[in-house]
């Protein structure tokens, strides 16, 4: 192999690992597809756990006046369940595909920063190890996923559980601006000759504007939760109102993150459905210049619409009205995106494989989230909806029906690009149909509970407020989603086993990743392709169709696949070599947080790490 | 194939049949927390609001979704179909047509909102029935709800249970003792958070008499699903008769079980937390138990006034609300015959 040239010219304070196999070349690896895997599997660990929690307290708000768990439980439920989904779910799952697909789409062998993209994913498993640490000493997160000061100061939340919240979300914060910032440098640095900003894929564009979203809006939170740490944890008078403090500076800090955050976890599926359309309907995307310039338009309006979190704190009615006009603007854009999805698959020929059903789910249900969304973009409406079981099916009708069936179709789409095999097309339909049913049995009716007045955060209801039966259709719902999750995992194992073997490009496929091997080799192209037009591959196997009429497919051209891998004993690559600082230097910063939550004087240990990792990296020497 | 052809309408339909059973659930106007039936002016405002967008919502819903499924229906690949169609990039008509017609739709819903918004920040001077606004000064503590009425005397002070006359504008104003609350009594309109180090207010003028449920939705801590609110709409004579009570002391009690149920009361922990008139009790942490006997629940609205639930909740409210305030000096409550003499004493507070 190419890769793998003879080690050590210079020495470093340690050697370069070597391993290609193993535990150690997986704990040192800085292969973005490695990286992919790692985040991919990593947060489906946390997706089944950030479940089991929405099952608790589904089991709990089945029947009236239900004490099957108490307050204390279910209110620490919401909260982790909340934290995990929006951060080690859904953020995480993103970040998979971002290392995974993104540089076999802009035909690139890696990260432009590689050891800084294993150090994001180590940082961001201790940062959601700590967050869990509260569940082994029984003192649980409980404030909600928004946390609202000044019920988080020591006095009104006197267990160590917002102190888990706080700093664990610091750790993940700082994960998150390096794989952002990562990102940002990889897209713009690394793309193939030819390929144009306006010629990138979807998924790569949303990978962009989702980053520039991180990198703006992750320093904000950082700042809140700094003060807030301060407060609980040195006795700082930001958030204590006993001092004078106003506790809805929090508010105004989280939701200029929150929102922001919003689009971080709604772009990148977005971005997958922009791409899974195009191949299932054998035609392009429409009107893509407008798909690219809607999404920038979101991320930009996304930051002047906070404000509609609080339309019931007291703002006046000039903030007031400016946040509507805001809000309601940016409902415009989205608008766009759907209008164009469905012109893509108006007229095209359109194959119902998982990955296309997914993507149909996704447009179907993000549009009643963005329908429902408009509803309490009025101030008026909202202080009607705002804290009901309304918004919390609205807000689940956009990421659970929008970003979750959109990382599915991701997952259905390029699970045979990264394992080499297909998963199973009928196991996948039942999975499919499963969770469409299950998803709008359970969130369908908190609608109508939400216009009847239920609160969300309430652990149990008297039955005199009619609101048993439809709860009871929402917890049956929640057990289907839950079913059709065993059977997404009994397929993949099946798949993984005995799956038909994937070519390069199984499904017709438009863009660079699919003229590699499936999985592709560790240097992703022998040969870094060289890019004419939108739609690169499919341009090179159907070079007739360029002028716009359809027609019958006669043959396409397996000779673009065959150009790119195969040959690759006569290529000289350079690839970076595996390391062992970022693990040391993520493991400083799990020690450091550790030691604020149990013993600070791990805290300066746990610095001194990082700042050792930081030396024996920047003087790691380059093998080979 | 024809069968096929007509799917995309029978799912259509299928779809409104949905929304319309949908509907039916909401149109029940006997659910004690249901938004949509307001009998205020406030949450008229709101209902019309709603309304509107609503129906606009509904109609792009059955059109986007319907034309959606059509078109997954119409142009699904069938069996060995090979064919690849027209390469359609785009449409500039079609892209200014879904930008300008969706921002007139929002236009014609923003109109009315902000002409909505600034009609309700504004407090009527005076209501349809006369009178100027009825103020009530609103405390949220970690669980209950404390009320005031300024205009009555500063003795005029209860717990949970908010009385307004009908017809004349009630205007709330809006304080936390402790962390974020958020009062909210969904048949009267729209909810306010009550937020520490800061005044908010709310109003609305009821326009029927009767008793309405309301509770906390700004989540507050363990108690938070247990932080109810009860508003009575007394008829003018009414809501007289009762602030004539409120402002009066406590009655000495009648009875050797209530006598006996007040001594109990001032020697054990009870004072130090809770105020009656009259008496020596003078706490402040604690609901104001003056006339808690008058009162149709106890607990922040959990359970019905009698003299079982308050047996109950006087020798366990760690058992009934977990996490509750109330918590005896080393845990160690009143004995079943004090329970049940204490009982006696408070339901004679009338």
């Amino acid at each position: 192999m190419a890769t793998l040239t003879a080690p050590v010219a210079e020495r470093g304070l340690l050697a370069r690992p070597i391993e290609p196999t193993g535990v150690w070349s997986w704990l040192t690896t800085v292969d973005a597809k490695r990286i992919g895997i790692l985040y991919g599997v990593t947060a489906f660990i946390f997706f089944l756990i950030g479940g089991t929690e929405a099952l608790v307290m589904r089991t709990q708000l089945a029947v009236p006046d239900s004490r099957l768990v108490g307050p204390g439980i279910f209110n620490a439920m919401f909260t982790m369940h909340g934290t995990t989904m929006i951060f080690l779910v859904v953020m995480p799952l993103s970040v998979a595909f971002f290392n995974y697909i993104v540089p076999l789409q802009i035909g690139a062998r890696d990260v432009a920063f590689p050891r800084l993209n294993a150090f994001s994913y180590w940082v961001f498993l201790s940062g959601a190890v700590l967050m869990h640490l509260s569940f082994v000493i029984g003192q649980v997160p409980d404030t909600g996923w928004f946390s609202y000061a000044n019920l988080t100061e020591r006095a009104y939340s006197p267990s160590a559980g917002v102190d888990f919240w706080v700093v664990g979300l610091q750790v993940l914060g700082i994960a998150s601006l390096a794989g952002a910032f990562n990102f940002l440098v990889t897209i713009i640095n690394l793309r193939a000759p030819g390929l144009s900003l306006m010629r990138m894929p979807l998924f790569t564009w949303t990978t962009f504007i989702t980053s520039i979203l991180m990198v703006l809006a992750f320093p904000v939170i950082t700042v809140a939760l700094v003060e807030l740490m301060f407060d609980r944890l040195f006795g700082t008078n930001f958030f204590n109102t006993a001092q004078g403090a106003d506790p809805i500076l929090w508010q105004h800090l989280f939701w200029v993150f929150g929102h922001p955050e919003v689009y971080i976890l709604i772009l990148p599926a977005m971005g997958v459905v922009s791409d899974v359309l195009p191949v299932f309907s054998r035609k392009p995307l429409f009107g893509y210049p407008f798909m690219v310039y809607a999404v920038a338009s979101i991320a930009f309006l996304s930051f002047t619409v906070w404000a509609h979190h609080m339309f019931t704190t007291g703002l006046g009615p000039i903030a007031t009205s400016f946040f509507t006009a805001s809000t309601m603007l940016i409902a415009v854009p989205t608008g766009i995106k759907v209008f164009n999805w469905i012109s893509t698959v108006y007229g095209g020929s359109i194959s119902l494989k998982t990955p296309a059903l997914f993507a149909l789910g996704f447009i179907a249900m993000f549009t009643i989230g963005g329908l429902s969304g408009v509803m309490h973009a009025s101030p008026p409406v909202d202080t009607q909806h705002q804290d009901t079981y309304f918004v919390v099916a609205h807000f689940h009708y956009v990421l659970f029906g929008g970003s979750i069936f959109g990382l599915f179709s991701g997952i259905y789409f390029w699970f045979p690009k990264i394992t080499g095999r297909m998963l199973d097309e009928k196991i996948g339909t039942l999975h499919f149909w499963l969770m469409l049913i299950g998803f709008n049995l359970t969130f369908g009716p908190m609608h109508f509970l939400g216009v009847d007045g239920m609160p969300r955060r309430i652990f149990t209801y008297p039955a005199e407020m009619g609101w048993g039966t439809w709860n009871l259709v929402a917890t049956i719902g929640a057990y289907i989603i839950g079913l059709s999750i065993l059977v997404f995992i009994v397929n993949v194992f099946k798949s993984l086993r005995s799956g038909d073997r994937a070519g390069a490009d199984p499904w017709d496929g438009r863009t660079l990743e699919w003229t590699t091997s499936s999985p592709p080799p560790h240097y992703n192209f022998a040969e870094i392709p060289v890019v004419h037009a939108r739609d690169d591959f499919w341009v090179q196997k159907y070079p007739d169709l360029a002028g716009g009429h359809g027609g019958e497919i006669i043959a396409s051209a397996p000779v673009a696949v065959a150009a790119a891998v195969g040959h690759d004993e006569h290529v000289y690559v350079h690839l970076p070599d595996p390391s062992y600082w970022p693990l040391i230097t993520a493991s400083g910063i799990f020690v450091a947080g550790f030691g604020l939550l149990f013993f600070m004087l791990l805290l300066p240990v746990g610095l001194f790490v990082v700042l050792f990792g930081t030396v024996g990296w920047s003087t790691e020497p380059v093998n080979g | 194939m024809a069968t096929l052809r007509q799917k995309p309408g029978t799912i259509v339909l299928l779809a409104l049949a949905l929304a319309a059973s949908g509907c039916t659930q909401w149109a029940d106007p006997s659910l004690p927390e249901t938004t949509v039936f307001p009998v205020s002016d406030s949450g008229g405002y709101i209902q019309d609001l709603y309304s509107l967008i609503f129906w606009m919502a509904l109609v792009v819903f059955i059109g986007v979704e319907g034309f959606f499924l059509y078109a997954i229906v119409r142009y699904r690949r069938r069996a060995g179909d090979n064919r690849i169609p027209a390469q359609v990039h785009g449409n500039l008509r079609l892209e200014i047509a879904w930008t300008v017609l969706p921002s007139i739709v929002l236009l014609v819903i923003t109109v009315p909102t902000i002409k909505t918004i600034f009609l309700q920040d504004t407090v009527p001077t005076a209501s349809a029935a006369g009178g100027s606004p009825l103020t009530v000064e609103v405390t949220g503590h970690q669980w209950f709800w404390e009320f005031r009425y300024p205009e009555l005397g500063a003795k005029v002070m209860t717990a949970n249970e908010v009385h307004i006359p009908v017809g004349r504008t009630a205007l709330f104003e809006l304080r936390s003792a402790d962390v974020i609350h958020s009062f909210w009594i969904p048949k009267m309109g729209g909810k306010m958070d009550a937020v520490p180090t800061r005044v908010n207010f709310m109003w609305f003028t009821p326009q029927e008499t009767g008793e309405f449920y309301g509770q906390c939705v700004e989540f507050c801590g363990i108690q938070h699903a247990d932080m109810r609110i009860r508003l009575f709409v007394d008829s003018p004579s009414a809501f007289q008769a009762w602030a004539t009570r409120q402002a009066e002391d406590a009655a000495s009690p009648t009875g050797a079980q209530a006598r006996d149920g007040a001594a109990i009361f001032q020697r054990s922990a009870c004072p130090a937390c809770h105020t009656i008139r009259g008496t020596a009790a003078r706490g402040t942490t604690g609901p104001d138990l003056t006339h808690v006997g008058g009162r149709a629940t106890i607990a922040a609205g959990m359970l019905p006034n009698n003299y079982e639930n308050l047996i109950r909740w006087v020798s366990d409210p760690q058992g009934v609300k977990i996490g509750s305030k109330m918590r005896y000096p080393n845990d160690v409550g009143p004995s079943p015959t004090e329970a049940a003499l204490l009982a006696a004493y408070l339901q004679s507070l009338q």
